[in-house]
C-alpha cells in the first residue's frame, strides 16, 4: 500500500472516528453522571436521520432548515427519555434501570418500524457535502472533510460550556458526587435533564452524518453505531470527555485501517470493537483517560 | 423439614410429574398441530427464562448473551445430526471440516454435546466477563451475542455463512422439550436451594458482605454461568430440531428481550415467575397476534398493524419495571407448604 492510500485511509478512519467521538460523548456524560448506559442513546441517531430525511424528502424544506430541526427534536426526545424511563427509577436498583433502557430502546426501534416501516429510505445528501475532491492523486470525499470539521466545532462548544460555565461546573459536580450537590442547592434533576439534551443533540448531528455517510435510514440504524460509540467510551475512560473523543478516533481509525490492510478480514470488523472492550476491561478497566470510576459504584 | 413431609412432597412433585405426563399423551394424541407448536414453544421457554433467571434474578448480574450460547447450542447439535450425505448437500461453497463431515451421532448425544460447547464458551469468556458488574457485564455479554453472530457469519468452513443449516430432521418434540424443561426446573431449583444457591443470592444483595463472610463471588457467578450456559446450549439444540432450519441470524438480541420480558414480568428472582411468564408469553404473544391481522369490528374493518405486537411488549416491560418493579410474583415461590397454608386458610373460611 502506497502513502497516498494510507492517507486516504487515514482521513477515512478519522472522519468515521468523528463521528464514533461525537455519539460517544452522549453516553460518556451520561455514564459520568447517572452511571448508567443510555441503551436508547443509539436510537436517537435513527430519530434525527428520520427527522432529516421527512424534512428534506417529504415537506422539502432547505436542509439547514431540516438538520436544526432533527437535531431540536432528537434533543427533545432525549429529555423526555430521561423523564419517562430514567427519571422514576432513581432511587431504583441498578439493574432495574438497565432494563428500562433495555426497554425504551426497544421501543423506539419498534415505534419506528409500526410508523415508518422497515424498509431502508435513502437518505438525501445536501450538495454542499455530496461527491468527493481529488487532490494529488487523493480521492476524498466532501463528507469525510466535513464530518471532523463539524464534530471539531461541536466538541468546542461543548467543551466551552462543560469547562467555562457554571452550569458546567455544576454538571461536573453531579458527576462527582451527586447527593452533595443536590445539598448545595442545586436543582440536580433539571441539570440532568440538560445533560441528556446536550448528549442527544450531539447524538442527532451524528445521526444525521452517520445518515450522510451511510444513506440507508431504517429503525435499527442506530444500533451499531451505538455499541460501537459506546465501547470507544470505554476505551477512552468512561465519565471522561476527552477520552470519549480519543477513544472514538483510535476506534474509527482502527476499524478503516484493519479493513484495508486486512481485507480478508472484513467480515469480522463488527467483531473489532469487542474484542477490543473485551481487552481493555482486562487490562485497563479504567480506560486510557480514565479515573478509578468504577469501584466507587460497585 | 421432617422426613414424613419431604416424602410427601416427593411423592406430590412425582403426582404433577406424572400429571403433565398425561397431558402430553394427551395432546399428542388428540391436540392440532399447532397446539402442539405452541406447548413445545413453552417449554422450550421455559427451560430458557429459568436458566436466564439464574444469572439475572438470582445472582443479579443482567446478563445479556444468551442468545449466543443458544446459537452455540443449536449449531453444535445441527452439526452432529445431519448425515454426512446431508452435510456435503448443504455445504455447497466451502466443504464442512474433517472430522464433523464424517460424524453424524443421535440426537440425545447432539443436544449434550450442544450444551457442553455452550459451558466451554461460557467458561472461556466467563474470565473477562465475571471479572466486571453491572452495565460493564451487561455490554461485555451484549457483545459476546454480537461476535458469536458475526463468526456464525463468516466461519463458512463450520458453519456455512449465511446461508445457514437446512434440512434438520424434527427430531423435538413434546416428550424431548419437556422433558428438558422438568429437568432444568429440578436442577435450577436444586441449585439456588442449596448453599451455592444461598451465596449467590448474598452476593445480589451485597457483594461486599458476601465478600466479608468468605464467598468467593467469581466462583459463585461462574457456576451459575455454566449451569445457565448448558440448559441455554441444550434449548438452542431444541430449537434447531424444532424450526429444522438455522441462519446466523435466526437468534439474535431480540430473543434474549424476549427472555428479560419473561423474567420480569414473572418476577426477577423467582423460578416460579420464570416459568408463570413463559407460560403467559407463549400464549400471550398468540393473542396479541390479532393486533397484526386485518381485523372486522362491528362492520369497521381495521388493517393489521405488523410489529406491533413487539411495540406493546417493550411498552409493557418499560411499564412493569417503572411501576410494578416485582413483577407478578416478586421473588416468592410455589411451594407444597404454601398450598397447604393457603388451603387451610380457604378451608377455616369456610367452616
Amino acid at each position: 500500500m502506497d502513502f497516498a492510500t494510507f492517507l486516504q485511509q487515514l482521513i477515512n478512519g478519522l472522519s468515521l472516528g468523528s463521528l464514533y467521538a461525537l455519539i460517544a460523548i452522549g453516553y460518556t456524560m451520561v455514564y459520568g453522571i447517572l452511571r448508567l448506559i443510555n441503551f436508547a442513546h443509539g436510537d436517537l441517531l435513527m430519530v434525527a436521520a428520520y427527522t432529516g430525511l421527512f424534512g428534506i424528502g417529504m415537506f422539502s424544506l432547505p436542509w439547514t432548515v431540516a438538520c436544526a430541526l432533527a437535531l431540536g427534536l432528537t434533543g427533545v426526545m432525549g429529555v423526555l427519555l430521561e423523564r419517562g424511563a430514567y427519571r422514576p427509577l432513581r432511587r431504583a436498583p441498578r439493574i432495574s434501570l438497565l432494563i428500562s433502557a433495555i426497554a425504551a430502546s426497544f421501543f423506539l426501534e419498534n415505534l419506528a418500524l409500526v410508523l415508518l416501516g422497515g424498509r431502508p429510505r435513502a437518505f438525501p445528501v445536501p450538495p454542499l457535502m455530496a461527491g468527493a475532491i481529488k487532490l494529488d492523486g487523493l480521492f476524498i470525499p466532501r463528507l469525510s472533510l466535513w464530518t471532523p470539521t463539524i464534530t471539531l466545532v461541536l466538541l468546542g462548544v461543548l467543551f466551552l460550556i462543560v469547562y467555562r460555565t457554571r452550569v458546567g461546573i455544576a454538571m461536573r459536580a453531579i458527576a462527582r458526587d451527586l447527593e452533595t450537590t443536590r445539598l448545595m442547592g442545586i436543582n440536580v434533576d433539571r441539570l440532568i435533564a440538560l445533560t441528556f439534551l446536550m448528549g442527544s443533540v450531539l447524538a442527532g448531528a451524528g445521526g444525521l452524518l452517520w445518515a450522510m455517510r451511510y444513506p440507508q435510514v431504517n429503525p435499527y440504524l442506530g444500533i451499531m453505531p451505538g455499541l460501537k460509540a459506546f465501547i470507544a467510551a470505554v476505551l477512552g475512560g468512561i465519565g471522561n470527555l476527552a477520552g470519549a473523543v480519543l477513544g472514538g478516533l483510535l476506534l474509527g481509525v482502527l476499524e478503516i485501517l484493519i479493513v484495508a490492510f486486512f481485507p480478508a478480514w472484513a467480515g469480522y470488523r463488527d467483531a473489532l470493537a469487542f474484542g477490543l472492550l473485551i481487552v481493555v476491561l482486562l487490562f485497563r478497566p479504567t480506560g486510557l483517560l480514565g479515573e478509578v470510576l468504577m469501584e466507587e459504584k460497585l | 423439614m421432617p422426613h414424613s413431609r419431604r416424602l410427601q412432597h416427593a411423592l406430590l412433585n412425582l403426582g404433577v410429574v406424572a400429571l403433565l405426563a398425561l397431558v402430553l399423551y394427551w395432546a399428542e394424541q388428540r391436540a392440532g398441530e399447532y397446539q402442539i407448536r405452541l406447548l413445545n414453544n413453552a417449554a422450550i421457554f421455559i427451560t430458557l427464562a429459568i436458566s436466564y433467571n439464574l444469572i439475572n434474578g438470582i445472582c443479579g448480574q443482567l446478563h445479556l448473551g444468551p442468545n449466543a450460547f443458544v446459537t452455540i447450542g443449536a449449531y453444535t447439535s445441527a452439526l452432529l445430526t445431519l448425515s454426512p450425505a446431508e452435510k456435503e448437500l448443504t455445504f455447497l461453497i466451502t466443504p464442512l471440516i474433517w472430522p464433523l463431515n464424517q460424524i453424524s451421532t443421535s440426537f440425545l448425544v447432539s443436544l449434550v454435546a450442544g450444551g457442553l460447547m455452550a459451558v466451554i464458551f461460557a467458561f472461556l469468556t466467563g474470565f473477562p466477563v465475571l471479572r466486571v458488574r453491572g452495565d460493564y457485564l451487561a455490554i461485555v455479554t451484549l457483545g459476546f451475542g454480537e461476535v458469536v453472530r458475526v463468526l456464525a457469519n463468516n466461519l463458512q468452513w463450520l458453519t456455512n455463512g449465511p446461508l445457514g443449516l437446512k434440512g434438520l430432521y424434527p427430531y423435538t418434540n413434546l416428550w424431548w422439550s419437556w422433558g428438558v424443561a422438568v429437568l432444568a426446573l429440578v436442577v435450577i431449583t436444586g441449585l439456588v436451594n442449596s448453599a451455592y444457591g444461598r451465596a449467590m443470592q448474598a452476593i445480589r444483595e451485597d457483594e461486599t458482605a458476601a465478600r466479608a463472610i468468605g464467598i468467593d463471588p467469581f466462583r459463585h457467578l461462574m457456576l451459575a454461568f455454566l449451569v445457565s450456559a448448558f440448559f441455554f446450549g441444550v434449548a438452542g439444540g431444541l430449537l434447531a430440531h424444532l424450526i429444522t432450519t438455522i441462519s446466523p441470524t435466526l437468534f439474535t438480541f431480540f430473543l434474549t428481550f424476549n427472555l428479560l420480558i419473561i423474567i420480569v414480568i414473572g418476577g426477577l428472582g423467582s423460578n416460579t415467575g420464570a416459568v408463570l411468564g413463559a407460560v403467559l408469553f407463549t400464549y400471550g404473544s398468540e393473542v396479541l397476534r390479532a393486533v397484526e391481522e386485518p381485523i372486522t369490528f362491528w362492520g369497521l374493518k381495521l388493517p393489521g398493524i405488523p410489529g406491533m405486537r413487539m411495540v406493546i411488549f417493550s411498552l409493557a416491560l418499560l411499564l412493569v419495571i417503572i411501576f410494578a418493579r416485582q413483577g407478578l410474583l416478586g421473588r416468592r415461590e410455589f411451594s407444597w407448604d404454601g398450598c397447604q397454608r393457603y388451603l387451610k386458610r380457604l378451608t377455616r373460611g369456610l367452616v
